[in-house]
């Protein structure tokens, strides 16, 4: 891991090739249903992004950050239901299973820089406040990965039970434009692919500037010694606050983006399975590494397609068995893999690789 | 008034299904600190047991008795041969542990889907849990009361064990002071697989028993399995009254919210009551003191 985080400039030709393969190479070799199906991947990579820096960097194994993708995808949702229904009119859906009145609070989500706004400050704000709560009163480890994986059945239940205003259980659907332009012209489905694929960019540019900071440093040290780190004179608290607070807002601006590229977002796109999911290409990317928790998440979510496409229902078994693979042979993810060769070849020399530690010991 | 009796009876019996789930994790989770996400899916186990023991023996008055510590042997079976193979491995990286025994429980869901298929399977309830029996003027479902008694029988069983068996001994040993305990001649790996095996088994247990009030499917753990950690959480590591505490609370609490605003939202307000809980009491209700930092 320290490898790569001492050659920065390693890191940015990795981000620059990622970059061309995406909005280059990408966009000119494949046909629209898989560009559309690549978009998808990228959302879930900038969630990846997210876990990448409070789990990997942080420590803190975040279950539960299908919720702060839910809250970008609904509140993109609202905006697109109301783009769909034209002024002055109200979402199909609230006929359907309301008293066909909108509440009041739906009404400014027609603007969409309010939108856009809140894509980022629901997120933020939410997750500000748990934050807060958890790690002021120093809960952590699995104590704070349980309590983020109830926050989602949580929150998954409340939008199921909340049926005139989300949904309900069908979640939402039947989108016509983003922001003005048709979801139906394949040319603006390749624009909203260039915007998400350029987010995640952006993203992994934010966590490499990140991850080179003192606070990228002060980061790690809370995670492989939090006591230390309060010792010295720091809050671990204030770290790991921001930290999550990121990562929930770089899953909140994913599941946005979902919301136009897939056309439905339901519980099942955010509740607690969802939200372990994601952690899963995490993993196998290499949890601590810059890249690796995105690329992860794209081969995760290429692999979820051709596999649920040619033998359904290996897809568990696959998923299942990357989890235990993976963790159990693996801990760093691929990241690690040239270092673990490296050691089985003893005659070349190789550079201690500082293991991942025991995540401060439960 | 009656609905003040009537909501309790229905938290107790919740609460009571609840401690079920949660006992097999105050063992493994609270007593040896291993957070197994496969948990739920052997209580599913248990609730298969349940039914194949209702298909090979056909008479339900029976099946039922004949599957308890038949779902128990299955589910700690299961446990015994997870413990051997990936936890051992792993006892130094507990969220880690999370990670891969959810990779094995997501296995086992699909397994059970792909044996027995992806539509429920309906398990008979005995004739002698028919009907209700009155109390204070109301009618209570024997097979609730039945429900409350297992968790009671469970809860008895597993205190006695801890408390006057040399197992018992072992295993609160090992809690307290690996490294002493190893000293002294406990055998503190043996120990573990016992423990595994107990919380498993408990279970499987949990899981025949949940066949009286839920259809039978593959995925029947995971509706379960985050409220007991829950519970587990709040009750505080290392003690099992404070599973036990915590089970009725949220059980009671939570009939009361449902009657008071709707199911869905009395789930929501009882994970912030939790939160809020923890607020106060970081490690729990309970906590085993220590002088470590962590």
């Amino acid at each position: 891991m320290k490898r790569f985080s001492t050659l920065p400039a390693l890191n940015l030709i990795g981000i620059a090739a990622l970059a061309v393969a995406l909005l280059v190479l990408a966009p000119a070799v494949l046909d629209d249903f898989r560009l559309g199906n690549l978009a998808k991947y990228c959302c879930y990579a900038m969630v990846a992004v997210g876990i990448g820096l409070a789990w990997g960097r942080g420590g803190m194994l975040v279950l539960g950050q299908g919720m702060f993708f839910g809250l970008g995808a609904y509140v993109m949702a609202f905006h697109l239901k109301l783009e769909a229904a034209g002024p002055d009119a109200i979402p199909d859906f609230m006929m359907l299973y309301g008293n066909g009145t909108m509440p009041a609070w739906w009404e400014p989500f027609r603007s969409g820089a309010f939108t856009l706004f809140m894509v980022v400050a629901l997120p933020a704000t939410v997750s500000t406040l748990l934050g807060l709560a958890v790690f002021k009163r120093r809960i952590k480890g699995a104590y704070f990965a349980i309590l983020s994986q109830a926050l989602a059945v949580a929150f998954a239940t409340l939008i199921i039970s909340q049926i005139e205003v989300t949904g309900g259980f069908n979640g939402l659907s039947a989108f016509t434009s983003f922001f003005g332009y048709s979801l139906y012209d394949p040319i603006n489905q390749r624009m909203i692919f260039f915007i998400t694929a350029g987010l995640l960019v952006a993203m992994l540019l934010v966590a490499f500037q990140l991850y080179r900071s003192r606070f990228g440093e002060l980061l790690i040290a809370t995670r492989d010694a939090e006591e230390r780190v309060r010792f010295l004179g720091h809050d671990p608290a204030n770290i790991k606050l921001v930290a999550f607070v990121i990562a929930a807002v770089m899953a909140g601006i994913g599941g946005a983006m979902f919301v136009p590229i897939v056309g439905i977002v339901s519980p099942l796109d955010i509740d607690e399975v969802a939200s372990i999911g994601l952690i899963a290409g995490v993993a196998l990317g290499g949890r601590a590494t810059l890249l690796g928790p995105a690329i992860g998440a794209l081969a995760v979510g290429y692999a979820k397609t051709s596999l649920s496409e040619t033998f359904p229902g290996s897809w568990t078994y696959f998923q299942g068995a990357l989890f235990v693979l993976v963790i159990l042979f693996l801990p760093g993810g691929l990241a690690q893999l040239p270092s673990y060769l490296g050691r089985l070849r003893p005659a070349r020399k190789q550079k201690q690789v500082p293991a991942l530690q025991a995540e401060g010991a439960a | 008034m009656d609905v003040i009796v009537s909501q309790l009876f229905t938290g107790a019996s919740t609460g009571a299904v609840l401690l079920l789930v949660a006992l097999g994790l105050a063992l493994t989770f609270g007593q040896m600190g291993v957070i197994n996400m496969a948990h739920g899916e052997f209580l599913m186990a248990g609730a298969y047991t349940a039914y194949l023991t209702q298909q090979a023996v056909s008479n339900s008055d029976v099946s039922l008795l004949i599957a308890l510590p038949l779902g128990f042997l299955v589910a700690g079976m299961l446990g015994l041969l997870l413990e051997m193979t990936v936890i051992s491995r792993m006892y130094h990286r507990p969220l880690d542990t999370l990670l891969v025994t959810f990779g094995v429980g997501l296995i086992l869901q699909q397994v059970a889907r792909d044996v027995f298929g992806a539509q429920p399977k309906a398990v008979a309830s005995p004739t002698w849990l028919h009907g209700q029996l009155d109390l204070l003027g109301y009618g209570y479902p024997v097979t609730r009361l039945f429900i409350v008694t297992i968790a009671v029988g469970c809860l008895a069983g597993t205190a006695a064990v801890l408390k006057y068996t040399a197992l018992g001994r072992r295993i609160r040993a090992t809690v307290q002071n690996r490294d002493l305990a190893e000293t002294v001649g406990v055998s503190t790996r043996g120990t573990d697989r016992v423990t595994f095996f107990l919380g498993s088994g408990l279970a499987g247990v949990a899981g025949v028993a949940l066949t009286l009030v839920t259809a039978t499917v593959s995925n029947l753990g995971t509706s379960y399995i985050v409220p007991a950690f829950l519970v587990v959480v709040a009750g505080g590591i290392g003690q099992i009254k404070g599973s036990v505490i915590a089970a009725f609370a949220l059980g009671i609490v939570g009939a009361f919210l449902t009657y008071y605003t709707s199911g869905s939202l009395a789930t929501v307000l009882t994970f912030v009551l939790v939160v809020a809980f923890l607020q106060i009491r970081p490690q729990g209700l309970f906590t085993v003191r220590t002088r470590s930092l962590a």
